[in-house]
């Protein structure tokens, strides 16, 4: 279980974090929803130690992951698919795979992993050597995911899946995500401001309120929560 | 189709690399090639290894270096004084003599030219560590004047380099085509195999998103000094080259202009591509010789070209500008030279009448 206490974060004099507390349980899916500004990124930026924080505990099966660096805590299974894709635009599909398991040491599996998210997403197989920057919006997301899932991950942390992308390919995405959770059993920590769907598909959630936590429950119960409904389904009074 | 491809490609580069290799022989041993292309050649060779060396960091690795002519000052000082015999040495050194001791260090060629690299190398890893900091233009600033202070130490340590005056009396035994080219072949070997590991791999990711590929695990820091290092290695070794090729060094020759000169190859070439700067390292070692005939007066007959001095260099810089302008990625892009591409090149050609045919 990925567990954070207490969690303060500062960029420069500006407050990000103050004091917010989360428990993400292995196999879930747990949702961090909340306007710009929130808090959200900050939180899955320190988890894989991208910044520092000023105090408080992350912990992972009770290993504390603030004393780690960035490299051990992806070894440790812990992944991250940054916000707007980021691929490798110049280097092919399949390279970017490859640098996904940039950290496995285990060769065998390493081809079954291709084999799997060939076959989870065909249109990966299909573009294998072409030039990840050619991808559309959509595929290009599809392959941060495959990426991501190539170094074999037991936590996929995923920054604004949706943004950016036609709500059709948004459906896709949450689809992919439910679909690696359940055939792969790894956790997912979900960021996103598309609130309502990213509700729908998690467990539990956390709403995010300009650095601390506003308000948390089930999806459903946040769903039909009037206060987030007002602020961030856009429901009007 | 694919295996009569790979088949046809593999063909293809036989021819070429014995077609070379019967060029360099003939070059060598042949009178008709004569001794002013040879040293062309030769300096086209060394100036690519310097560009390959540059393309390691600022076309692989993403980051913008200009440390080259530092690190191949270091290479072709400590080849140069480990190569001149102690009786030259005692002789060149006129304003602060040198010790005995100092005089009679001598290595064989090869180990001096290794000991360069490695001490180029030595160097760039203790600069690496404040320099790999630092991103994009403070980067290039930082080594830029990481070069300046060597070259500055190198004129005022007069005991060790001689000062201005510099060393001369280089023997070039070993600077033959076999050489030159071997090296240079040995490196493009190393970097092309280097690039195909998970390392290589890593280098690229960074180039194109340090974040994401920090994200991946990627140790940014461990990897941009690995790729500083080699590239001081091989700067060194084509300093040490140069400097064995000239006969004579002094600062001078390492100048900050030189860095602009080899970025300009790698540039020109296309940044990360093996074989693009190999390519420009030649085109524009090449063309500043051969256009040398601008300077001079030229006779057309009805029009007498008088012959102005230093004009060779601005036709040099108008070619380069509309190369950039027109073909902004360089000649080779990132890309490596294939013979798919240059076939698929052709076949756009050939495809536009079948199509006339078939309508």
């Amino acid at each position: 279980m990925l567990e954070i206490k207490d969690l303060r974060v500062k960029y420069g004099g500006i407050t990000a974090l103050d004091g917010i507390s989360m428990q993400v349980p292995d196999g879930k899916i747990i949702t961090l929803v909340g306007a710009n500004g929130a808090g959200k990124s900050t939180t899955l930026r320190s988890i894989t130690k991208l910044v520092t924080p000023v105090s408080g505990s992350i912990t992972y099966d009770g290993k504390e992951l603030t004393a780690m660096n960035t490299q051990d805590i992806v070894r440790l299974g812990i992944t991250l698919v940054p916000e707007g894709r980021r691929v490798f635009a110049d280097m092919t599909v399949d390279e970017n795979l490859m640098i996904g398991a940039y950290l496995r040491k285990d060769k065998e599996k390493f081809k079954d992993d291709i084999a799997f998210i060939h076959d989870m997403f065909p249109i990966l197989k299909e573009r294998s050597k072409q030039l990840a920057g050619t991808l559309s919006g959509g595929e290009q997301q599809m392959l941060a995911v495959g990426r991501a899932l190539m170094s074999d991950p037991r936590v996929m942390m995923m920054d604004e899946p949706s943004l950016g992308l036609a709500p059709l390919v948004v459906k896709d995405i949450f689809s992919i995500i439910q679909k690696v959770n359940k055939e792969k059993g790894v956790t997912i920590l979900l960021i996103e401001q598309n609130a309502n769907a990213a509700l729908k598909i998690a467990d539990y959630g956390y709403v995010m309120e300009v650095g601390t936590i506003g308000l948390e429950g089930t999806g459903e119960e946040l769903l039909s929560n009037e206060r987030v409904k007002e602020l961030y389904l856009g429901k009007s009074k | 189709m694919k295996k009569t491809m790979n088949k046809r490609n593999l063909i293809l580069n036989i021819i070429v690399i014995a077609a070379l290799i019967g060029f360099i022989i003939w070059a060598e041993e042949s009178r008709s090639f004569g001794a002013y292309n040879q040293r062309i050649f030769k300096t086209c060779c060394i100036y690519a290894i310097c560009a390959l060396s540059m393309n390691m960091v600022n076309g692989f690795t993403g980051l913008f270096s200009l440390g080259q002519p530092g690190f191949m000052a270091i290479g072709a000082y400590v080849t140069a004084f480990l190569t001149v015999s102690a009786q030259d040495k005692l002789s060149i050194y006129k304003i602060v003599p040198i010790s005995e001791g100092m005089a009679n260090m001598h290595l064989p060629f090869f180990a001096a030219l290794i000991l360069g690299g490695i001490v180029a190398a030595v160097f760039a890893f203790f600069i690496g560590f404040p320099v790999l900091r630092l991103r994009g233009d403070y980067l290039a600033i930082a080594t830029l004047g990481f070069s300046e202070i060597i070259r500055i130490f190198i004129t005022n340590a007069q005991g060790i380099t001689n000062g201005p005056t510099g060393i001369n009396r280089i023997p070039n035994t070993y600077m033959n085509l076999y050489v030159v080219c071997g090296i240079l072949a040995l490196i493009v070997i190393f970097i092309l195999a280097m690039m195909k590991t998970s390392y290589g791999r890593a280098l690229l990711a960074i180039r194109e998103d340090e974040v994401a590929a920090e994200a991946m695990g990627i140790n940014l820091f461990k990897h941009k000094m690995l790729a500083f290092v080699l590239s001081g290695f091989f700067a060194g070794i084509g300093g040490g080259l140069l400097a064995s090729l000239v006969g004579a060094i002094g600062p001078d020759q390492f100048k900050f202009t030189v860095a602009y000169e080899i970025l300009l190859m790698v540039v020109l070439g296309g940044q990360g591509s093996v074989s693009g700067s190999v390519a420009g390292a030649f085109v524009v070692r090449i063309a500043l010789e051969k256009l040398r005939f601008l300077d001079e007066p030229i006779n057309f007959g009805f029009f007498k070209y008088p012959g102005i001095g230093g004009m060779r260099m601005v036709v040099f810089s108008v070619l380069l500008m509309l190369v950039i302008i027109l073909w902004r990625k360089g000649i080779f892009g990132s890309k490596e030279f294939s013979w798919d591409r240059i076939f698929g090149f052709f076949a756009k050609f050939k495809k536009a009448p079948e199509k006339e045919v078939v309508e």
